[in-house]
């Protein structure tokens, strides 16, 4: 048997599986459409779900691609600085951040494709429901209990079908935001131990800490050169001048 | 025929086509059986397919499909996995 034909039949019996419990037809026709709504609410749901994955998602890349965009900065500097160890550092930790941030960006699209297939799905789900409505409506009117059974079981299979369909891809959504979130989660983690400087710069790394130091030193050592170029200048200088501009840089 | 690929919805088929979505679909089986093969591109070739010579039906109709097809990113397992489930009997 083709895979496809294979496919359909574990697909008919997961959708048949709501017809079964048909008892006297005009009242499954009700509880059939209640249980649609709730699906459609779910539907809708999960779709919400997933935008704010995305979103999460969205947010943490800027915030690696921040922290990327730092340590390439630091990497300059600290080369400026004569620093050749500390930019190789500084450029290590940036390429294990690029690593993470292309992984994630395959991720964001994929789950920009789910949201998309699963917006237009919802869409075509509430169609359904409503011409369902429609159906459920004349049926009850115009149909005896006899023949209102085959016309039932059309309507059914028809619905029955579409709610499995959306009702995996939602299953689906939910499995795969359930793994953004706990990637998320220790993506979160890792920006908040420092083992990555967090984006809001409160905490410092040690590489800013080491280029501060640097900065702080090559300021020291260049006042103290020009108070010694001052003092150097020797006697003959208006002394009474310079000390009060030498006052000033403190 | 009526197809439907999961998560995207159904296609109204011509039925001289059928020829070629077997040969498509014997294809996937293939390559899901042999180990170091990938079902990526035959399940694309299959889908791409059906949505190329496919028309969507009207959105208020409430048909029932004569075949089914996996989802566009369905992994090797995720096939595997369906077609291993306990529904592949039919109830």
């Amino acid at each position: 048997m083709g895979l496809w034909q294979r496919f359909t039949l574990i697909f008919k019996s997961k959708a048949n599986k709501a017809l079964d419990k048909a008892e006297d037809p005009r009242e499954t026709l009700d509880y059939s459409y209640e249980k649609q709504l709730e699906l459609l609410q779910k539907v809708r749901r999960g779709v919400a779900d997933v935008a704010t994955s995305r979103k999460r998602l969205e947010l943490q890349i800027t915030q690696l691609q921040q922290q990327s965009d730092k340590l390439e900065g630091q990497a300059k500097a600290a080369l400026a600085g004569g620093r050749e160890d500390l930019a190789r550092e500084a450029l290590t930790r940036r390429s294990g951040l690029q690593t993470q941030i292309a992984d994630l960006q395959v991720q964001l699209a994929q789950l920009q494709d789910q949201e998309e297939k699963l917006v237009q799905a919802s869409q075509r789900l509430q169609a359904k429901v409503e011409a369902f409505r429609t159906k459920k409506e004349t049926i009850k009117a115009t149909y005896t209990a006899a023949e209102a059974q085959t016309k039932i079981n059309e309507a059914f299979s028809g619905i029955s079908e579409e709610l499995g369909d959306v009702g995996m891809a939602i299953q689906r959504a939910e499995d795969k935001t359930a793994q953004m979130q706990a990637r998320g989660q220790a993506i979160d983690e890792l920006l908040a131990s420092g083992a990555l400087d967090d984006a809001s710069g409160t905490s410092k790394d040690s590489i800013t800490v080491e280029l501060e130091r640097m900065a702080s030193t090559n300021e020291v050592e260049s006042q103290l050169a020009a108070m010694k170029a001052e003092i150097g200048s020797g006697p003959a200088a208006p002394a009474i001048e310079a000390a009060p501009e030498a006052e000033k840089t403190e | 025929m009526i197809i439907r690929i999961l998560g995207e919805g159904q296609f109204e088929v011509p039925d001289s086509e059928l020829d070629e979505i077997n040969r498509l679909d014997t294809a996937l089986e293939h390559a899901l059986r042999t180990p170091d093969d990938d079902v990526r591109p035959a399940l694309d070739a299959l889908l791409d397919h059906v949505r190329r010579v496919g028309v969507r039906p009207p959105v208020h109709e409430l048909l029932e499909s004569d075949a089914v097809l996996p989802f566009a990113d369905s992994s090797e397992e995720d096939i595997r996995d369906m077609l291993n489930d306990d529904g592949l009997i039919p109830g």
